[in-house]
């Protein structure tokens, strides 16, 4: 099976972001991810904890985009099996004890992987109002953190960030080692490629590239200065086991084709 | 039947009991079981300066829309399906309503500290973000222990408690003395909003006896006491427009329409005029029945 969508490989990206977590709460936000985190347990991380997005902990996730309490007085239609229920009370306490991987989003990224969905422009009165810190400063600095983003863009890797939600590299550092003892951003993966903090300096890195992308492509679409590696390797291919995954089962309605065009 | 205090009162008298600069905490999350019917009735009411402390969804946003709200404390405020709420958006970009933006978890914790009359709850959450930048009075504090390397104790964030004048919560079931039954997925911070308050008033899609919540749901979803509660209101599709399983979902249709009026002054006094300048709630609930 060689006939693979750029969505194919972000979502092979994605999964590979899981790797190792082992069983640990996986919980991917937004399609691309939830995607990715399934795929993940379906073949090398059997082990991890699913959610529905909502207040269940699942032997899967959910289809992408379903939202299973919307049906008037019907029951809970997830197609998995509940394995515990996690109110969102109960999430923070999971949040803040540790085991869990969050994939966010995010309107701004800088190099050392501050991120932005609160708004822009400045915080006092904002040129636009975005989603607000939401869960951003608990998660990032009390769990492993990755991202997603579905539109690589100087507008979205950015010298600076208007606002820091999503606690970044050098602002870790600066607080000391014991109050970043839990702090991980494990990888950030675009469009174009994945990125990774494992540099000196924790600047991001280009670890890989999509087929079919370049690396000047890369580093022309972001607004500020990549390390970029002597030899960049090619974004691991889907297998045709994982194809078959993604086309029969995980996402047979094609939503990350919808996010990720070829 | 058990002997019970009987509490029953309605959205009007409620609301009569708001100040003018009042803080007020709104249950649910979202555009989720929020007291929809309280909100209208705050917009009926005279009542202005509010600070509102939310999980944001419409509710914040209409009384944003309407000019009630001097102040708002949210980690998000959102519809859910429609991501981000298109009236607070319009009243922050134009500076006509306070901030205070908090990560989710503080927030819970501000409701905890204030449920249990401390003036502050440590947490990691916040640290590193610009949460402290943007909001400096937010401080803090340094912990009297050793730290994890047996050297100075770790500084943690010292969210401060969100103490409430009243709050406000709506549940599937309650009886007249107030206690309440949730029969769908998420308690969500209610039962935090309801102890954070000097006042709850508990609205419910109906009242039932006592002793039968548990032809409803396991005791397990008795989760709020009369204990904490000053009033019951009974108020049928009452979370309307927001969602209310197992009762009813979300009204899409009607969710839009809403965030549409957004787009203008006039789009707005449009919505206002035919759903929220009404004499009461029942003439609402009508308004929405002939809809259908």
């Amino acid at each position: 099976m060689t006939d693979f969508s750029r969505a194919d490989v972000c979502a092979v990206a994605m999964a590979e972001c899981f790797r190792g977590d082992g069983e640990w709460l996986c919980n991917p936000i937004g399609t691309i991810p939830v995607i990715g985190g399934r795929l993940a347990r379906e073949t090398f991380e059997p082990d991890l904890v699913m959610t529905d997005g909502y207040a269940m902990f699942t032997s899967s996730t959910v289809a992408p985009g379903a939202n299973p309490y919307s049906a008037d007085g019907e029951p809970l239609e997830i197609d998995a099996v509940v394995e515990a229920w996690n109110p969102y009370p109960q999430m923070f306490s999971v949040l803040w004890n540790g085991k869990r991987h969050v994939v966010m989003g995010g309107s701004q990224i800088d190099r050392y992987g501050n991120q932005n969905f609160a708004c822009i422009g400045d915080w006092h009165k904002p040129k636009a109002q975005l989603l607000g810190f939401r869960g951003a400063p608990g998660n990032t600095i009390n769990h492993v953190t990755s991202y997603w983003i579905p539109n690589h863009s100087p507008k979205v890797f950015v010298e600076k960030v208007d606002v820091v939600s999503g606690v970044g590299y050098d602002r870790a550092r600066a607080l000391g080692p014991v109050a970043s003892r839990f702090f991980e951003i494990r990888r950030v993966v675009s469009n174009l490629g994945t990125f990774d903090f494992e540099t000196p300096d924790n600047r991001m890195r280009v670890r890989t590239v999509h087929p079919g992308v370049t690396v000047e492509e890369i580093v022309e679409a972001t607004g500020f200065e990549l390390v970029v590696p002597d030899d960049v390797p090619e974004s691991r291919l889907p297998t045709d086991e994982e194809l078959v995954l993604l086309r029969d089962v995980i996402d047979p309605g094609g939503a990350r084709l919808k996010e990720v065009p070829s | 039947m058990p002997n019970v205090p009987d509490k029953r009162t309605t959205e009007a008298e409620a609301v009569s009991e708001l100040r003018d600069g009042m803080t007020i905490g709104i249950g649910g999350w979202a555009s989720r079981r929020k007291p929809m019917s309280v909100v209208r009735e705050i917009l009926r009411s005279p009542v202005k300066d509010l600070t509102v402390v939310s999980y944001g969804g419409p509710d914040i946003g209409l009384l944003c829309a309407a000019g009630k709200l001097r102040k708002a404390v949210y980690g998000f405020v959102s519809l859910d399906t429609i991501a981000l709420e298109p009236h607070f958006r319009v009243a922050r970009q134009a500076g006509t309503v306070e901030a205070m933006e908090l990560d989710e978890g503080m927030l819970m914790l501000g409701l905890q500290a204030a449920a249990w009359r401390v003036p502050f709850l440590p947490t990691r959450a916040g640290l590193g973000s610009d949460i402290l930048r943007v909001m400096p009075d937010i401080r803090t504090v340094r912990s009297p222990y050793p730290g994890p390397d047996g050297g100075e104790g770790e500084d943690l964030v010292a969210m401060p408690a969100l103490e409430l004048d009243m709050s406000f919560v709506h549940m599937n079931r309650a009886d007249r003395a107030g206690n309440g039954q949730f029969l769908g997925p998420d308690l969500y911070m209610d039962d935090w909003f309801v102890l954070a308050a000097a006042r709850t008033f508990l609205s419910c899609e109906q009242i039932v006896p006592t002793d039968d919540f548990g032809k409803h749901g396991s005791f397990h979803t008795q989760r709020i006491s009369r204990l904490h509660v000053d009033g019951v209101i009974e108020a049928p599709n009452g979370a309307h427009f927001t969602e209310c399983p197992p009762d009813y979902g979300r009204d899409e249709a009607m969710q839009r329409e809403y965030a549409l009026a957004a787009g203008s002054p006039e789009s707005w006094d449009a919505f206002k005029a035919k759903y929220l300048d009404l004499e009461t709630e029942a003439d609402y609930q009508r308004v929405i029945g002939e809809q259908r």
